[in-house]
């Protein structure tokens, strides 16, 4: 399948760290699956109309995290995700996350149980894509 | 991209009368970046390029473009560097065609490709009369007279000044289709933030004629902080703080804009006594806009190789 990445000037979020979180979404929901290809840098920075340095530097954050791969002469490739972050480190960039979503919902006036059956469902919607284990 | 920079000033200033035009301009331009010059009216972008380009003796200081000092360039230099600006001088009764042919005899690496596809890409008709043309088609005309050449450096003063929507981002196209050539260097002045956020690796700002950032695009970005604070009443009154660039108070807060935050500005916002501080990343026309406004104290932000000023 194919992605279409789209980017927005005047963001507090950098073009690259826009480019980045939309191909690693992409990939958790199953929109990418693996050996999917991607446009090329010049590709890429030619049809979002961007310096081919911003995408570069995207497309190498995505390869130190294992997500993608440039194939000699063939292009660049979605790639098995391979875990990158301690567990600590995940716990540390998971908090700011849940903090803005329990911090909208109680602005919108939802209770925690409410919160906690949207939750659970919305796991339960994920492990069917196959993108969330449970612990064994 | 070689260790010699494709533009480097040093001490660069010029005086029209009394008042600097420019002053103590350090400048280092990397080879194969797309440096973006920002600053308002009148502060003095013009003016250096003007000096870079040989086109204005400076007052004092000097320096050097691909290498040959800039008060004494030859004429080979000069081939190797394209010049777009506003004031491009053509003339009405040619067309298109007639343009490129007449400019194409006084440069040996004459591109018909390039003229073609930039008149193309702005859709030029080469049969068009120059008096005819738009403000967006004669850009588009000067643009690919400035780039059939191949210049290995290219230095557009405000090419998007005056454009509409359509034909500034065929200009912003053009740019970066010329990084396709990985040497080639892109030096412009601009006013347009969003296009510098597109296309710029580096940004220098220029501000009341004395150079005030010049470093790249991110580190730029990431030495900017907003800092939100909230208070139980209204906001006390702000002790001097080191690089506050800008201040807006509301009824129970503040939203204070900061070069190079750090712990020390914190601890000295915490003795405020504020029920909350929240710290986040601004865009980079925040950034920008906030570096150029008239509020806050001044304060620099230059590449390590520069000695703070």
């Amino acid at each position: 399948m194919s992605l279409s990445i789209t980017i927005s000037t005047g963001s507090s979020t950098p073009i690259y760290k826009q480019i980045t979180d939309q191909v690693r979404l992409a990939v958790a929901t199953g929109k990418l699956s693996i050996d999917d290809q991607l446009p090329s840098v010049r590709a890429l920075a030619e049809e979002l109309v961007l310096n081919p340095n911003t995408v570069a530097r995207a497309y190498g954050d995505l390869a130190r995290e294992g997500l993608i791969e440039a194939r000699a002469g063939r292009g660049v490739f979605i790639i098995r995700k391979r875990k990158v972050f301690t567990r600590e480190e995940g716990r540390r960039r998971l908090e700011p996350l849940l903090d803005s979503l329990i911090g909208e919902a109680m602005a919108m006036d939802f209770t925690g149980d409410d919160l906690r059956q949207a939750f659970e469902k919305k796991l339960n919607q994920w492990k069917d894509k196959g993108g969330c284990r449970n612990n064994e | 991209m070689s260790d010699q920079p494709v533009i480097q000033t040093r001490g660069l200033t010029r005086y029209f009368g009394p008042k600097p035009a420019v002053y103590e301009l350090n400048l280092a331009v990397p080879r194969g970046s797309v440096f973006a010059f920002l600053g308002r009216n009148g502060s003095g972008k013009s003016t250096t390029i003007r000096m870079l380009l040989g086109l204005l003796a400076p007052s004092r200081g000097g320096g050097t473009i691909l290498g040959f000092d800039i008060r004494r360039l030859p004429p080979e230099a000069r081939a190797r560097i394209g010049y777009l600006t506003e004031e491009h001088q053509l003339y009405g009764w040619m067309n298109a065609r007639d343009c490129g042919e007449f400019q194409s005899r006084f440069y040996p690496r004459w591109s018909e490709k390039i003229f073609q596809g930039v008149i193309d890409h702005f859709g030029l008709k080469p049969e068009a009369r120059v008096k005819d043309l738009s403000r967006g088609e004669r850009a588009g005309l000067s643009l690919a007279l400035t780039l059939a050449p191949d210049p290995e450096l290219l230095i557009l003063d405000d090419p998007a000044l005056g454009l509409d929507p359509v034909a500034r981002r065929a200009l912003v196209e053009s740019m970066i289709y010329l990084t396709r050539r990985s040497d080639r260097t892109i030096f412009f002045s601009t006013h347009d933030l969003a296009d510098i956020e597109r296309v710029a690796d580096y940004v220098a700002v220029l501000d009341h004629s004395v150079l005030r950032a010049c470093c790249p695009v991110e580190a730029f970005r990431n030495e900017v902080r907003q800092v939100r604070l909230r208070f139980a009443g209204p906001p006390p009154k702000l002790p001097p703080l080191p690089g506050l660039l800008q201040a807006t108070r509301t009824e129970s807060g503040m939203r204070l804009v900061f070069v190079r935050y750090n712990e020390a500005i914190e601890r000295s916002l915490n003795t405020l006594g504020p029920d909350q501080i929240e710290v986040s990343a601004v865009s980079l026309e925040d950034a920008l806009i906030s570096y150029l406004g008239e509020r806050g104290e001044k304060s620099f932000i230059l590449s390590e190789a520069e000695a703070p000023l």
